[in-house]
């Protein structure tokens, strides 16, 4: 028996670096378009408030985003100019969505050939668009246009990978990535939103700020979703329910890890074996499964998430080490 | 419509302004289009260009990390008979080149009948002793070959450089025609043009001819790049996917049970040909530069060894010096039994004090070029340099007598380009691009043609300011 006769189970496995390009391409895409929803809600949030409560909104979007420290580094205030501009295109913000985006196309470039024509000119003309609209500071007149543009950008790389990729092991990574990072961005949004949902299981029915539920569902573009399900009814108790354990809404904890979960035996299957992150993610499901949102409260919501997300980031740094991402 | 009034040779316009039979079909076409319109393709072709990516890169240009190389509309136009022609001429030069390394790294025939001078390529920084009395898999070193060709009159085409090194601009050569194409699709319709799409298949089958010996039937094949920073970078991306090839970088292979290896998801797979775009000095950090990151500790062992084909092998960058070049008429004849078909443009070699005494009291009318450089870089081209660089080179030229040759400036033919005012000459050459592998030698109708841009320019560099064409070969 020679070298070239060993059968392997997986026939023509893509480089351990090109995997990583592409799951961290598909991480950052979904990130820009998160960003994007929030900064909108959190805009609209601000038009409808007294400037106090404008900046305390302004404030927990850069909370959620992880971004106060570097931000507070710059600015004194927390007006919707500074922080959009600082979120969507300042040089001094290595987490922008401008550079979110640019290192999404830089990844695109350098796996180039693990990806269709149609995806490499999504993502590069997604740049192209987004370089233009964040050349200067966006005015606010202009705001919901560039956001659109954003989400729409990500939106249509998405639909691109979608429609052409051949369903291998490149397009088990892009998925992964994607609903790991959409996962993450979930659960930092209705943690930072915690303590509007913590105590509410005795409010139910009473007169809550629905306007900071409302932008709560906005962030997640889950308001129509909930409202056609809820029949306008606003409670905490169903919102968390909904965008935690519905497996319906393609946002919520709960989808976003039966994606995973699929593509992670798709990897299994094409490798004929399975990883520490497959292990991972058994560990991380036990947390949602067999689980009602009354289960969530009596932990606290806010353990939950930080335990959630913990445990997401486990999965990534398995996915990471199993399929030899860096050498 | 403007024509060339010059002696030069146009190869769309005679003198008198008549069009030359070759570019009859698309003279007619022409005249029908709407030059407004005409204008408007203009600027869709760049931005064609820019959303496909296709851009290199410059070094030492921070504002401008990615640049197009511009391109004009006007194909340059071949017809079948001169192509059948030139294509005999260099299948000769490729089959000599390749006998040719073989030869210097083995007996040293050449040498030892005198038509050669040792000196010239003992003291190439090209030439390898590792390679001494090493056969490469099918004894093949020049994979791939882009042969610099000019032309100055009717039958007039001689050769300018060989790049035997790792020649690039084939992906502009598939990209210029994609996007003529799809600009003017009619115009194919019409005109039948001998289509260049299926090189990067004939690639990658001419390199799997080339495989060691143990690869088996279906040969693993890489594309080895220094990454996305590199000017060629988009070309290496372009080929590895055209071929279905792997795009690898440095870091992601080792050398693992006496086999280069690529680090998968699913551990370390072997590699058997590896299209390296590395030059040879960086290839193995144990063997050459031990400062190199782009290469692969060991790869020179395992090459050795006969289990991994390197294309094209190291040490074949010999060929591409300019004072071998000068040798060339000879080297083929030696090699092939036959006259040269393809001529090369005279040159007068510095090392020798009657032909330095000629180029120093003549500077002003020639182009002079070091041995060693590429890319435009380097070079005198006496006719449009100011007083004050012919006096720098002179200076350099006397220093250094061997490290230059000196050619005649030609009147190298001209091809329209597409300007606001319609259509205007300018000097063009032609990279075709040649495979070798044990089966044969293949050549793609056509190649990449340059053009310089700046009227009367001779320069066609993308790197000083060229631009290219797409090159028809006529299927008649």
């Amino acid at each position: 028996m020679t070298d070239q006769d060993i059968t392997f189970a997986i026939e023509k496995p893509m480089l351990g670096r090109v995997a990583n390009g592409i799951f961290w391409m598909y991480r950052y895409l979904e990130r820009a378009e998160n960003t994007a929803r929030l900064l909108a809600a959190g805009h609209r949030m601000a038009l409808t408030r007294g400037v106090d409560e404008a900046s305390e909104e302004w404030r927990s979007v850069l909370t959620t985003l992880g971004l106060r420290t570097g931000y507070d580094e710059h600015y004194d205030d927390y007006t919707g100019a500074h922080v959009c501009d600082f979120v969507l295109r300042s040089k001094n913000n290595p987490e922008s969505v401008l550079s979110m985006f640019e290192r999404a196309r830089t990844n695109a470039r350098a796996c180039r050939s693990a990806i269709t024509l149609e995806v490499w000119e999504a993502i590069n003309e997604g740049w192209m668009t987004l370089c233009d609209l964040l050349a200067r500071p966006v005015r606010e007149s202009n705001l919901n246009t560039a956001l659109g543009a954003i989400r729409r950008e990500s939106s249509l790389a998405r639909g691109a990978t979608h429609g052409s990729m051949l369903r291998n092991e490149t397009y088990s990574f892009a998925r992964a990535g994607t609903f790991l990072e959409r996962a993450d961005n979930t659960a930092r949004i209705l943690d930072v939103k915690y303590y509007l949902l913590l105590p509410s299981l005795a409010y139910v029915g009473t007169a809550l700020d629905t306007g900071q539920w409302d932008n709560v569902l906005r962030s997640l573009s889950a308001e129509r979703a909930y409202r056609w399900l809820n029949a306008g009814r606003m409670d905490a108790r169903s919102i968390a329910d909904f965008l935690i354990l519905d497996e319906r809404f393609p946002r919520s904890l709960a989808f976003c890890y039966s994606a995973m979960r699929e593509n992670l035996s798709a990897l299994s299957r094409l490798h004929g074996k399975e990883g520490s992150a497959h292990e991972a993610m058994r560990i991380a499901d036990q947390q949602l499964t067999g689980k009602s949102v009354e289960d969530i409260f009596d932990q606290g919501l806010h353990e939950f998430l930080l335990d959630f997300i913990g445990g997401n980031a486990s999965i990534a740094s398995a996915i990471a080490e199993d399929y030899r991402f860096v050498s | 419509m403007s024509s060339a009034t010059s002696d030069k040779f146009d190869e769309m316009h005679r003198a008198d302004g008549s069009v030359r039979p070759a570019y009859r079909g698309y003279q007619e076409w022409l005249e029908e289009q709407d030059p407004a319109l005409m204008r408007r393709k203009d600027s869709e072709a760049e931005s064609f260009f820019r959303r496909t990516g296709i851009t290199f890169n410059v070094y030492g240009d921070d504002d401008a990390e990615e640049r197009l190389i511009p391109f004009d509309m006007v194909p340059r136009i071949i017809t079948g008979s001169e192509w059948r022609r030139l294509s005999r001429g260099i299948e000769q030069r490729v089959r000599a080149l390749n006998a040719f390394m073989h030869d210097l790294y083995h007996r040293q025939e050449i040498i030892r009948s005198g038509r050669l001078p040792e000196r010239l390529f003992r003291n190439n920084a090209a030439w390898l002793p590792e390679m001494v009395g090493f056969s490469p898999p099918g004894g093949v070193y020049t994979h791939i070959t882009g042969i610099d060709l000019v032309r100055t009159g009717p039958d007039e085409f001689m050769v300018l450089e060989d790049n035997a090194r790792t020649p690039s601009g084939v992906s502009y050569m598939l990209e210029n025609r994609e996007t003529m194409m799809a600009m003017f699709p009619e115009l194919f319709t019409r005109i039948k043009v001998q289509p260049v799409s299926n090189y990067p298949r004939r690639l990658a089958t001419s390199l799997a001819a080339c495989a060691p010996e143990g690869a088996g039937s279906k040969p693993s094949i890489a594309v080895l790049t220094p990454g996305i920073f590199n000017s060629a970078y988009f070309e290496h991306a372009f080929l590895a996917d055209q071929m279905g090839a792997e795009l690898v970088e440095g870091s992601d292979l080792r050398v693992v049970g006496g086999k280069v290896q690529m680090r998968t998801t699913d551990g370390f797979r072997p590699i058997d040909v590896l299209y390296r775009r590395v030059d040879d000095e960086y290839l193995d950090p144990l063997t050459f530069n031990p400062d190199s990151v782009l290469g692969i500790p060991g790869i020179m062992d395992v090459y050795r060894a006969g289990n991994i084909t390197i294309a094209n092998a190291p040490g074949t960058g010999v060929a591409d010096d300019k004072a071998i070049y000068s040798f060339m008429p000879e080297i083929v004849e030696f090699y092939t039994g036959e006259k040269a078909l393809l001529p090369n443009v005279d040159t007068w070699r510095c090392a020798d004090p009657d032909s330095l005494k000629y180029v120093l009291d003549n500077l002003e009318e020639l182009v002079v070029k070091e041995v060693h450089g590429s890319g435009g870089y380097g070079m005198l081209i006496g006719p449009t340099a100011s007083k004050k660089e012919v006096r720098a080179f002179r200076a350099k030229l006397e220093a250094m007598p061997e490290n230059y040759i000196a050619q005649p400036t030609l009147a190298l033919s001209t091809c329209p380009i597409f300007t606001r005012a319609g259509l205007a000459p300018r000097h063009v050459d032609l990279r075709p691009f040649v495979l070798c592998s044990p089966e044969g030698i293949d050549i793609t109708p056509g190649g990449l043609t340059r053009v310089a841009l700046k009227k009367g320019s001779l320069v066609v560099n993308s790197s000083q300011g060229g631009g290219t064409k797409d090159s028809w070969v006529l299927d008649d």
